[in-house]
């Protein structure tokens, strides 16, 4: 999902049992549903695990600007424009609350940001497609923001106190998020056939880089048990993969456009979708930078936090003069 | 002037909006830091939504059936209306900050003149517009003191975009034949006094940023008429790239 | 680097006659550019009436250790709720 990769440092599942008392204590809170707050005890490898995953869900949301961004100078009609700079802006603020949740467990802003420009933090493979014509920010609202929220809302739940408050905020904002994707690629399918014609290829360029946003099989997420132990992972990425095929390919049959799988195929038994093989090997060249776009998304941030420094400096510099004044006042 | 002075004032208020929003939206996701990059986005929103109001008074005006969206797209370069100020390059972030306090010192004034026009439809999009540019001013001049009084980058990056930016500010503030018509009528405010209050604010603001206005021989006129500078070409292509490729499609 | 701009943390007021509530943090050089980011941040949305912001580090917590004790004592005294007195039906509202 936005955090995809995340390497849980715990060392395989302990029984309650085989836990020292402080470690006892908070499994049971865990597992009874009680929030986990900052300044608590928690195992190293559990406040290790969540930083890294809420800063990749930051970040994630911090470069998934871009590939929309691209089109907010270029949206068809002002409303269009006014709704995706909204909606742009709106993952700023996403990206802004989960940082602040990771600050509370002892890394600063600063030191997440330096993490992914340095391209040793990684962020959601997803944004790392080119965003090449209007339906594709159809696709983007409607394909990833609704694979984006179908993992997020059960992270509201999740057992660290500061997550799952801004996991509950940005639910609530994003709900009109993949509506408006949704709403674009309606009025796109109804269009003339060249609009037509574009949201078809959206649809075929976003299917199936969106799956791959679940993450890897479940066979092979090792960190995953640990993860859904200390409830900071709910679900599988199978399970929430599965769930994205059997909500999405209706959607997709309502817009009048076909999901690009010849293998899809409705299951009686299992009461769910069958889908095709997803080529993993094109997800790992991305995770390793190898993506078409990975080069210019990290570009765009490196510019924008170097050609940045002067405002940040500026402004700091005038703050301390001016406390500088007032002492001296006094 | 041809035609309703009404038509040609809406255009001039909605392009202004319309250029310095579509400008400022280009920031989002690129701006110095999250906080601001929030910030800003809001400002664009807010002019996004004052040039939809301005353009459809205008669209209703000409009465051909057209749409603040028709208005907004699929006119060329000469037919814009915006003073120069707004259509001049975002640059650094300074340039952009600066460009938009040059405006939002100039845009508050108007605005809450026009809430008391004459002309009802005028003063209905003033009054819901107002607030905001508030708002846009009292945060534009803040960063610009607090850049301008901050350290010697910062203070240099504010001098020269202020520089570059003064020259385009005395159209603001230099009526012609539609000013003048609707201040007969009351319905606009007149310039000259708009001009007093321009100068001694923005003196009062960047004389406590330690800017120093640049003399300028002579001040750059002309967008009010439709004689723009080259940057504007370049910013419709992109704008209405889709519609006209398309023409005719709903989005 | 170590230049970062200090966390600050935001109180918001959603309507008149309600307590401000915690709803976040985030990033400014001083107070007085808290509450106009604060405004941006957090109330896109109209979510507010009222800003209160306050350095993170200058907040003073109770330990967590420490959270027995001190609302225990409280937990002890359910005459502060409603709920502990039965009022007969017949008696209406109260």
């Amino acid at each position: 999902m936005y955090a995809q990769e995340v390497k849980s440092t715990g060392k395989g599942l302990k029984t309650l049992e085989e836990m020292d008392p402080e470690e006892r204590a908070f499994q049971e809170k865990i597992d009874a549903n009680i929030k986990i707050e900052p300044k608590e005890w928690m195992p190293e490898g559990y406040r290790k695990t969540l930083i890294r995953q809420i800063s990749q869900h930051a970040h994630s949301e911090i470069v998934g600007q871009l590939p929309e961004g691209n089109w907010i100078t270029r949206a068809p009609t002002l409303d269009r424009k006014a709704i995706l700079l909204a909606k742009v802006q709106d993952e700023a603020g996403h990206g802004l609350y989960l940082y602040c949740a990771a600050e509370t467990l002892g890394i600063s802003r600063d030191q997440m940001t330096e993490q992914l420009l340095s391209g040793k933090a990684k962020y959601s493979s997803i944004f790392n497609y080119p965003t090449l014509t209007w339906a594709d920010i159809g696709a983007i609202g409607w394909l990833v923001d609704g694979a984006a929220i179908m993992n997020q809302v059960p992270i509201q739940r999740c057992s660290f106190g500061p997550y799952s408050r801004a996991m509950i905020r940005v639910c609530k904002e994003e709900s009109f998020h993949q509506r408006q994707g949704y709403d674009i690629m309606m009025v796109l399918a109804k269009g003339t056939p060249e609009q037509k014609e574009m949201a078809q290829d959206a649809l075929n360029r976003w299917w199936w880089p969106s799956l791959m946003m679940f993450g890897p099989p479940d066979a092979e997420s090792v960190h995953s048990v640990q993860s859904m132990a200390w409830k900071i992972k709910m679900n599988t990425n199978d399970e929430l993969r599965q769930k994205f095929v059997d909500q999405t390919v209706p959607q997709a049959e309502y817009l009048g456009l076909k999901v690009p799988d010849d293998d899809l195929k409705w299951n009686e038994e299992k009461d769910g979708y069958d889908f095709g093989e997803i080529d993993w090997g094109e997800f790992y060249e991305i995770l390793k930078g190898n993506g078409p776009c990975n080069k210019e998304r990290l570009g765009a941030r490196q510019k924008a936090w170097s050609d940045g420094e002067w405002f940040r400096e500026g402004l700091m510099a005038y703050s301390k003069k001016r406390k500088a004044r007032k002492v001296a006042a006094e | 002037m041809t035609g309703d002075p009404v038509f040609e004032f809406a255009l001039r208020m909605g392009d202004n909006c319309l250029v310095l929003g579509q400008s400022n939206s280009a920031w989002c996701g690129h701006a110095p830091i999250l906080e601001e990059d929030i910030a800003l986005a809001n400002v664009s929103l807010d002019l996004i939504g004052q040039a939809k109001l301005w353009l459809s008074l205008a669209a209703e005006l000409q009465g051909e059936d057209k749409s603040a969206d028709d208005i907004a797209f699929l006119r060329d370069v000469r037919e814009f209306r915006n003073c120069l100020l707004v259509e001049q390059p975002n640059g650094d972030y300074a340039q952009t900050l600066m460009r938009q306090f040059l405006f939002d010192a100039w845009h508050l004034p108007m605005l809450t003149a026009l809430v008391r026009s004459t002309n009802v439809r005028i003063s209905e999009v003033a009054e819901k517009s107002v607030k905001e540019a508030a708002y846009h001013l009292e945060r534009s001049t803040d960063l610009v003191i607090r850049l301008g009084d901050g350290n010697d980058e910062s203070r240099d990056r504010m001098q020269s975009a202020l520089k570059a930016l003064w020259r385009f500010t005395g159209e603001l503030t230099t009526p012609d034949d539609v000013d003048q018509a609707l201040q007969e009528d009351q319905a606009a405010p007149d310039l000259d006094e708009i001009a007093a209050h321009y100068e001694q604010y923005t003196q009062r603001v960047l004389r406590e940023a330690t800017l120093v206005i640049p003399d300028v021989s002579g001040m750059q006129i002309g967008g009010k008429s439709g004689l723009h500078t080259e940057g504007l070409g370049f910013l419709l292509a992109e704008m209405q790239s889709l519609q006209r490729m398309y023409p005719g499609a709903s989005w | 680097m170590s230049n970062e701009w200090p966390l600050w943390e935001v109180f918001i007021r959603g309507q008149h006659g309600l307590s401000h509530r915690h709803v976040g943090s985030l990033h400014a050089p001083d107070a007085e550019m808290a509450v106009n980011n604060a405004r941006d941040v957090y109330t896109r949305r109209n979510e507010g009436v009222s800003i209160w912001v306050v350095p993170a580090n200058e907040i003073t917590a109770s330990a967590p250790g420490e959270k027995g004790p001190l609302f225990e004592p409280a937990n002890s005294k359910v005459y502060r709720h409603p709920t502990f007195f039965n009022i007969p039906k017949e008696v209406g509202q109260m």
